[in-house]
């Protein structure tokens, strides 16, 4: 009661010494402190800011960037505007001049192949259209040679089909949904927002499966590490520190090794099916098939994120003493009663921390499904590498990328209105 | 209320032992029988068995050798959680996810005891410890003293005949500790419950406890009433570890009449109390209280040998002095007197005779 | 004057530095064995040549997003890179690689014939110095076939005459044109027909008859380790690869050269080097691909030279002692029925069929 602030008379703000508002005085003593505090932090936020928000958000704007088109073809882009593509009749001489105009310029500066190579995300043998054709405008005319519709269509007879020239007015915006439409199996067409066909939907589909198999990874983490992590909390020092050194053995092998090591091991004249087949268990002709799908993958990614998962228990788990087990036995719970409503209660905020640990991690995981995963277990990361090294589609690479990112936000957000985030424990 | 005439105890050692690595016995032949409603303290410092023994009839650790009974049935293979017994743990263990009320409805829920029971004996037992609007807390909300008072309450609610307590008064400060002192003692009086109570302050122990075991190396040194402990202690190491004590070798010179003349290193003869000595030529090494330590040779009796001291040092602690002296050599003879108004207040440097009855000076053994 | 001292020790620091810098070359290429017969037929003579001493950088597989990232950042410090031509192909349309011309940067054969009709056909884009020709083809277990080893690429299909898995890779190159070719497309018919979408679904359909039996490949060494360890009976990779499970370790597996699929591998030198870059990395490619030079390369390597005046130079390998031609993709025996990787085609419906052959994989 002493202490109770409704005690103290209601004088209005309480001043300092000097007769300034103590709030005030306060704020400016703390400034000091804080500014110090900001410039030893300063390298730290600036090194976050360059290596991390930089590229997220220079992800997020390129997955929606599409200014190529209006920049390399500008004449092109105003023309083509008032043209309506859904008569089937092809444009006017107005806009093939100045496509020809916008070409031949383009052609100077080496940047219509670029274009095709962009538009061809959208339509297949565009590329070869602009790179044939450059090579031939580069000693065309842009006064000389008009009119050019003809020429055009002599040239290629791509230039005299509608298609391209609608995909060119749908993408003639500076900024497009094509790539995160793509992300998600739907296309931008002339006629609007489509699925794509059938045998092109993939993506969904891995999205899907990144996400099962990642839950069923942390959930096999889970089952394997509880009881590590328990043994590791429990044992007397010096068994412990060994159980740790085996645990965090992977951590110091290459990744590479680790996942071409189960390849030897799971492969059909692999060392377990050779095993199995000596011991007569599994016929010569019927060895088992354990990589190259999602098994493969499961047990690989399952191993190696398995000390990201058993060390935040084992944190969380050293802080549990063993006199609350003791006490639930002595208040008369059994063994399992004593560990489900006692133990387990308190170790959940280690299983927390390690299953966002390994959850996230799995998800944007990409050299183990690749290499042991073979068509059933790779993973959405394997597709944005595809696009990132293979296809250089950037755009649709930052698009699933920002897709993978919201994905993640968004389980969090589950997660922490679920669990609560303040459950989540890396230590004690 | 205490029952000590049964020929056995409700909990009884027997022949006990205990050992971890096969090699050294850390319980050694382990004899105690405890009467039904009895408040037991294992006294003793640590690693002298007295924690070990507790966490054996608690069930968490199995003996190694002998029978360990409760209420005449050998419990030695009876899972903790079957033996019916509660626990007051060191450091409380109240469940940290748990609300207080929680904490104390778990032994009931365990035991199958429909709700509205529950609620009642929950509410019964946080108001025996005076936490009866605590229910809703969560440990963390609480202070030490008050967590205190829940594990007590939960290590009751269940209606245990023998609570075992293991220093359950260890983290609290000074004030509130002599104070949940006696909490404890009248709540076990009034349940007539059986306690084990397990410490190494032996002010606790003395204040507490109907029986007090004295532990070390593994075995009982002494089994008493409080007070025959601090008055007869019946080895050094009792007449050392329970209250203050000063110690003085020497060698059996002669026995007369119950009176041990006992000659020190540097050739002063003193009385003593032949207790552990029998033999002329034994060592033995004499215990004597600081408060029965007499300045005033008057009222010695004729003949009494006495010593001469030098005061190195003078305390004054309000109701008592505390005087510091060298005598034969030991210079951490201390003197405890009453402050009382004839009362000499020694200087450091004097020199002063000292004496004492030879019954208050007990010659143990060495 | 402290201050003066420091200036100018830093100055010539960094001189130093800048000329050290001016003497090192980056070169980019695939690594291991290949890398090394670069090493070998040309970087060593080169280096002792000019006394410029030359960088290796492994990273020919992911060349042309890196060429793309260092580009945009304006810091591109490749000084010459080895890659695939449809990779160069997409380089020259990036922008990303300078322009050759071939009959005066490049150096001409030995009988004065002009560079460009040397190359021939094989200079598939204005950017691109080719090297080598190398095949993807397959190579079968000796000892899983039985009595009659497979002599056509349709016994990749024939899953009764040669059970067991077989090996593909986990593209749709290649792949789709072998399928259409055992589905019965004469062999020129094979772009127009999957240039249709009809066309696509064929070969996938073809490929689906042994979809169960086929374990996909990501990097160009795992054929040879699956056929090592009797994983499959058959699969592709790239001929040298091949060779090296044949000839170096001695494995019982032989070459199936039926429908080989010639492909090109060479130089691209990225857009945008300084001046006095650009003239050294033209200097290095006017030495590296001479005809004798060419041909060296055969001697650690069994991919074919580029230039049709190296072939008759092709010698022994260097350890082995064997003599090379016959091993040679290029070689007339080899090359009775082969194809040439339709770079025109796959710049425009890669992505297309990629997608529709992921999609079918998934399933």
């Amino acid at each position: 009661m002493r202490n109770d602030p409704a005690n103290q008379e209601p004088t209005g703000p309480v001043l300092a010494a000097d007769g300034t508002p103590l709030k005030k005085s306060l704020s400016r003593a703390l400034r000091r402190q804080k500014m110090r505090a900001l410039l030893l932090i300063a390298p730290l936020l600036a090194f976050v800011f360059i290596t991390f928000v930089i590229p997220i958000a220079s992800m997020l704007f390129r997955s929606v960037e599409n200014d190529i088109v209006a920049n390399t073809l500008p004449e092109t882009v105003v023309a083509i505007a008032s043209w309506d593509g859904t008569t089937g009749e092809l444009p006017d001489e107005e806009v093939y001049a100045a496509f020809a105009r916008d070409m031949i310029a383009a052609v100077a500066e080496k940047k219509h192949t670029r274009l095709g190579s962009r538009l061809n995300y959208e339509l297949s043998g565009i590329s070869s259209m602009f790179r044939q054709s450059g090579r031939k405008m580069k000693r065309w005319d842009p006064v000389e040679d008009a009119p050019f519709k003809e020429k055009l269509i002599d040239l290629h007879d791509g230039w005299g089909d509608v298609s391209t020239w609608a995909i060119i007015q749908t993408y003639s915006a500076p900024y497009t949904s094509g790539y995160f439409l793509t992300a998600i199996d739907m296309q931008l067409t002339p006629e609007g927002v489509t699925m794509q066909p059938e045998d092109k939907r993939i993506l969904i589909r891995l999205f899907w499966r990144t996400l099962v198999m990642s839950l069923v990874i942390t959930g096999s983490c889970i089952l394997l590490g509880y009881p590590v992590a328990w043994l590791l909390a429990n044992l007397p020092a010096s068994k412990a520190n060994l159980l740790m050194i085996l645990v965090l053995l992977p951590f110091w092998t290459s990744l590479l090794v680790r996942t071409s090591a189960w390849k030897v091991m799971l492969q059909q004249q692999g060392v377990i099916n050779d095993v199995l087949v000596w011991a007569g268990l599994v016929a010569d002709d019927a060895r088992l098939i354990m990589i190259n799908n999602q098994f493969g993958t499961i047990l690989a990614m399952t191993h190696i994120l398995l000390p990201f998962m058993i060390l935040p228990m084992y944190s969380v788990m050293q802080t549990i003493q063993p006199s609350y087990l003791r006490a639930a036995k002595s208040l008369g719970a059994t063994n399992w009663t004593a560990f489900w409503r006692v133990y387990f209660p308190q170790s959940v905020p280690g299983i927390g921390a390690g299953s966002i640990l390994v959850f996230i991690l799995s998800i944007g995981y990409y050299i183990t499904p690749e290499i042991v995963g073979g068509t059933k277990g790779v993973f959405i990361s394997n597709r944005i590498a595809y696009h990132i090294s293979s296809s250089l589609n950037w755009g649709l690479a930052a698009a699933l990328g920002t897709i993978l990112l919201a994905v993640v936000l968004l389980l969090y957000w589950a997660y922490d209105r679920i669990v609560g985030i303040d459950n989540v424990k890396l230590g004690g | 209320m205490i029952d000590k005439t049964g020929s056995e105890g409700f909990v009884s050692f027997d022949h006990v032992q205990k050992s971890y690595d096969g090699e050294n016995l850390v319980v050694k032949d382990l004899n105690l029988e405890i009467a039904k409603g009895e408040f037991l303290t294992m006294l003793g410092p640590s690693g002298s068995g007295k924690t070990t023994c507790l966490m054996m009839l608690a069930g968490f650790e199995t003996a190694t050798h002998g029978d360990i009974r409760l209420g005449g049935v050998s419990i030695n293979n009876i899972p903790p959680h079957k033996r019916g017994i509660g626990m007051v743990f060191q450091n409380y263990a109240l469940f940290p996810h748990m609300t207080v009320a929680e904490n104390l409805s778990f032994p009931l829920e365990v035991r199958k005891i429909g709700k509205s029971e529950r609620e009642a004996k929950v509410q019964r037992a946080l108001d025996m410890v005076q936490m009866g609007e605590f229910g809703g807390r969560r440990p963390a909300q609480l202070s030490g003293g008050q967590q205190q008072r829940v594990a007590l309450a939960r290590a009751l609610v269940f209606e245990a005949e023998l609570v075992l307590m293991d220093e359950p008064l260890g983290a609290l400060d000074k004030q509130l500790r002599e104070h949940m002192q006696f909490e404890i003692k009248r709540i076990a009086d009034n349940l007539g419950i059986t306690v084990v109570y397990v410490t190494h302050d032996q002010t606790e122990a003395l204040t507490m406890s109907d029986r007090v075991a004295v532990f070390d190396d593994g075995r009982i040194q002494q089994l008493a009433p409080p007070d025959q402990l601090y008055e007869e202690p019946m080895s050094s190491f009792v007449a050392q570890f329970i209250g203050e004590n000063n110690a003085l070798d020497g060698v059996v010179q002669s026995i007369d009449n119950g009176v041990a003349l006992v000659k020190l290193a540097t050739g002063d003869l003193i009385d003593a109390n032949p207790i552990n000595v029998s033999k002329v030529g034994e060592k033995t090494r004499v215990s004597i209280r600081p408060e029965r330590v007499e300045f005033d040779m008057n009222r010695l009796a004729e003949g009494s040998h006495t010593l001469k001291a030098e005061v190195l040092e003078f305390v004054y602690m309000g109701d008592t002095f505390r005087t510091r002296l060298r005598v034969a050599d030991n210079d951490e003879f201390i003197v405890k007197t009453r402050n009382a108004p004839d009362q000499v207040r020694l200087q450091p440097g004097a020199v002063v005779d000292i004496g004492w009855m030879p019954s208050d000076c007990r010659a143990l053994d060495a | 004057m402290k201050i003066t001292n420091l200036i100018a020790t830093t100055a010539s620091c960094a001189l130093v530095a800048g000329s050290a810098l001016a003497d090192d070359m980056t070169i980019v290429s695939w690594g291991g064995a290949y890398s090394a017969s670069q090493q070998n037929a040309y970087h060593t003579p080169y280096t002792e040549k000019t006394g410029v001493n030359i960088i290796n950088d492994e990273s020919s597989a992911e060349a042309v997003a890196k060429l793309r990232a260092m580009n945009e950042a304006g810091n591109v410090t490749w000084d010459v890179v080895d890659v695939v031509a449809s990779d160069a192909i997409r380089l020259c349309d990036e922008g990303l690689a300078m322009e050759i011309d071939a009959d005066t940067m490049l150096a001409d054969a030995p009988d004065g014939t002009k560079a460009s009709e040397d190359f021939g056909d094989l200079l598939v884009s204005d950017c691109f110095i080719p090297q080598i020709v190398y095949s993807t083809t397959f190579g079968y277990r000796t000892d899983l076939v039985g009595d009659t080893p497979p002599t056509s690429i349709c016994a990749v299909f024939d899953t009764e005459a040669y059970p067991g898995k077989r090996s593909l890779e986990k593209r749709p190159i290649n792949n789709m044109e072998w399928a259409l070719i055992c589905d019965g497309v004469a062999k020129d018919e094979v772009y127009d027909v999957l240039g249709t979408p009809e066309g696509q679904q064929q070969a996938l359909d073809k490929l689906a008859t042994i979809k169960d039996d086929v374990i996909w490949w990501s990097a160009g060494a795992d054929t040879p380790q699956l056929l090592a360890d009797g994983e499959v009976v058959m699969g592709s990779t790239y001929n040298g690869r091949l060779f090296s499970v044949i000839e170096e370790q001695k494995q019982p597996v032989a070459m199936l050269w039926d429908a080989q699929v010639f492909d090109l591998d060479g130089w691209i030198i990225p857009a945008g080097l300084s001046e006095e870059r650009k003239a050294r990395a033209l200097d290095y490619i006017m030495f590296a691909t001479d005809t004798q030079r060419l041909a060296d390369q055969a001697k650690y390597i069994s991919y074919g030279p580029a230039r049709k005046s190296s072939a008759p130079l092709v010698g022994k390998h260097a350890e082995l002692g064997i003599d090379m031609a016959p091993h040679m993709p290029t070689d007339p025996e080899n090359a009775k029925n082969t194809f040439l990787y339709n770079y025109e085609f796959w710049a425009d419906y890669r992505d297309d069929i990629d997608a529709k052959f992921q999609a079918w994989l998934a399933k």
